[in-house]
């Protein structure tokens, strides 16, 4: 087991791996920038180096002062936490070569996950279901009918060079395809210099269902079930729960075993996240995030397993203690990401100082956080302050005690997300579980139409 | 006064259960204070005296009370790494206290993932102090060096 890791991150994250290594005897070294200095986990962790000024470009993400401090405190291991370095394959690499070990998948497993477009081939040969869409650019009129055909309404046209809603056209029939199709890419010309356009199944309302995975060097790779992320906004997750109101325990035992698979594939080490759109019963490969995710405490709190000790033990070489029958679900969690910004400004962020703060406690909560009362949040970094979760033996139980945590939370004077959160939680759809990723578009309707 | 040896008194204190201490050494007097949060304030009341006469032939070692802040000038580590006085084991300081220096000289070398890096003054001065020993590490933003300005 190691007996010294530097955290390669900052936040609540940092805090998160601090603590896990702190139960496991092992020292930390928490790196840190200027604007951090005054951060939580500088404060616990055993040992903290300066790694440059505030912009994440000169600290957190500098791989050369970040490696030196590695080696003048003579650490072990490295774990990057979420963002950042963590999916950098590059940064990987160097620690390998200079032997430090990183706590993470191997290079090549970062590398083949973050091609999107390979890593979906790689997922389809190992006979995991993907996003029925072209085989690549369309090229004519009849080829654009085709492949609808093929594929079936409805169906969306994309840009290959870009995205952003450009170059974008969804169309339900043949008559209006044609149009579309032109019209899609002359605006994708106009965009990106690039009139390249293919064609993708459209899944209207999907979910957003993902899979945790763990895979130790011994080739044992298990599943802890899922977390269901659908409620964002701009792509950003803002509640996630486990286990998902939208997988049967027949999806569950598929989609599972897809995951295991499709980690199996790429020889996957480490903690990794399988995201998959889920469509009624029809489930669709998106991509694998190679690295423990913000969410990861639904799962910890469902199944009793610390993913962030895996991750270290896994890394230390140790084969997994746990089989796939020893995984057991149950209760229901759910996590609500506190940022700092005012939802009635568009979720501005507010950075400020935390004047006032109360966090709440009792029977089946949770909070992740490293803020406390005089901190100054800084405005380099991103806006998320706290995770709430909230646990309980069933989801209406779990929500329960998410309204009632809600309620004690209190962070003075800064605008946060909690009275969104609150919004949300006792909303019919919500409740009743009829969501999709446009969810969230129903708590502030378009003025534009 | 070094890291090493802060951390040094820190675990004592630790280790002992005290909550402050005092300790004056010649020309440096260094007061820990341990508040009941568990952070250690400290307050470095004297600059070290310059560096014991080393076989390369002393010069006038020059004492600065660190109280004068208000005119001195920090040449700070641009990088994480280990500190060097000169550029191999066997050669020279590049600077002693007392020097007086001129932007663009070279001051000492950063060591970091096995590359030397020569740091250069940014100021013109006289070396007051040089609060880092050698061969110890130095983290971003450092203070290697306290100039006067001249």
């Amino acid at each position: 087991m190691f007996s010294k890791i530097l955290i390669a991150n900052r936040g609540e994250i940092a805090l998160r791996i601090i603590r896990a290594c702190r139960e496991m005897g092992i020292k930390t070294v928490a790196v840190h920038s200027e604007a951090d200095e005054d951060s939580l986990h500088v404060k616990l962790a055993d040992e903290a180096v300066c790694i440059g000024k505030a912009p994440a470009k000169s600290s957190y993400l500098n791989i050369p002062n970040i490696i030196s401090a590695a080696e003048i405190t003579d650490v072990e291991a490295i774990h990057p936490g979420y963002g950042f370095l963590a999916e950098d394959a590059h940064f990987a690499e160097i620690c390998e070569s200079c032997n430090i070990k990183f706590i993470g998948p191997t290079p090549e497993n970062i590398r083949m996950m973050g091609d999107k477009m390979m890593a979906k081939k790689t997922m389809k040969k190992a006979g995991i279901p993907v996003i029925p869409g072209s085989k690549g650019v369309i090229n004519s009129k009849e080829e654009a009918l085709k492949e609808a055909k093929k594929i079936k309404y409805p169906v969306i046209i994309k840009a290959s060079a870009g995205g952003g809603g450009k170059g974008m056209r969804v169309c339900h029939n043949d008559v209006r395809l044609i149009g579309a199709f032109m019209t899609a890419q002359s605006e994708a010309e106009a965009a990106f210099g690039n009139p390249e356009v293919y064609m993708e199944k459209y899944i209207g309302a999907p979910r957003h269902v993902e899979f945790q995975i763990l895979a130790d060097e011994s080739g044992n790779i298990i599943h802890l079930g899922e977390r269901d992320c659908t409620i964002q906004r701009r792509h950003q997750k803002l509640i996630e729960e486990a286990p998902s109101v939208a997988i049967t325990d027949k999806m569950r035992k598929k989609m599972g075993e897809a995951a295991v698979r499709g980690a199996k594939a790429v020889n996957y080490r480490g903690a990794g996240t399988m995201e998959f759109l889920v469509d009624g019963k029809d489930y669709y490969f998106m991509e694998m995030n190679t690295r423990i995710q913000v969410e990861h405490p639904v799962t910890e709190m469902v199944t009793g397993v610390d993913l962030v000790k895996e991750q270290i033990r896994i890394a230390a070489g140790q084969e997994m203690a746990l089989r796939q029958d020893d995984v057991r679900i149950s209760g229901c969690a759910i996590e609500c990401r506190i940022n700092a910004e005012d939802p009635d400004r568009d979720f501005c962020p507010c950075p400020g100082e935390i004047r006032s703060l109360y966090i709440p406690g009792g029977m089946g909560v949770r909070v992740d956080t490293h803020v406390y009362p005089g901190y100054a949040i800084p405005p380099f970094y991103d806006s998320m302050i706290a995770k709430l979760i909230a646990y309980g033996r069933d989801r209406k139980e779990a929500i329960k005690v998410m309204l009632r945590a809600l309620d004690e939370f209190t962070v003075e004077p800064i605008n946060t997300t909690i009275g969104f959160h609150r919004q949300v939680l006792m909303d019919s759809d919500f409740l009743n579980g009829r969501i999709s990723t446009h969810y969230v578009e129903k708590f502030f309707p378009r003025t534009d139409a | 006064m070094n890291i090493k040896k802060i951390k040094e008194l820190i675990e004592l204190m630790t280790d002992n259960d005290l909550s402050e201490i005092e300790i004056e050494q010649e020309n440096t007097k260094i007061h820990l204070i341990k508040r009941p949060h568990g952070v250690i304030e400290q307050q470095v009341i004297a600059a070290p005296v310059a560096q014991p006469a080393q076989a390369a032939g002393g010069r006038e070692p020059a004492a600065q009370p660190e109280e004068e802040q208000g005119n001195l000038l920090h040449v700070k580590a641009p990088m994480v790494g280990t500190f060097y006085r000169a550029s191999a084991p066997d050669a020279d300081p590049y600077v002693q206290v007392g020097d007086i220096v001129h932007k663009g000289d070279v001051l000492c070398i950063v060591e970091a993932m096995k590359l030397m890096n020569e740091v250069k003054s940014e100021y013109d001065g006289k070396i007051v102090s040089i609060p880092v020993e050698n061969a110890e590490p130095v983290e971003f933003g450092q203070t290697m060096f306290v100039l006067e300005p001249v």
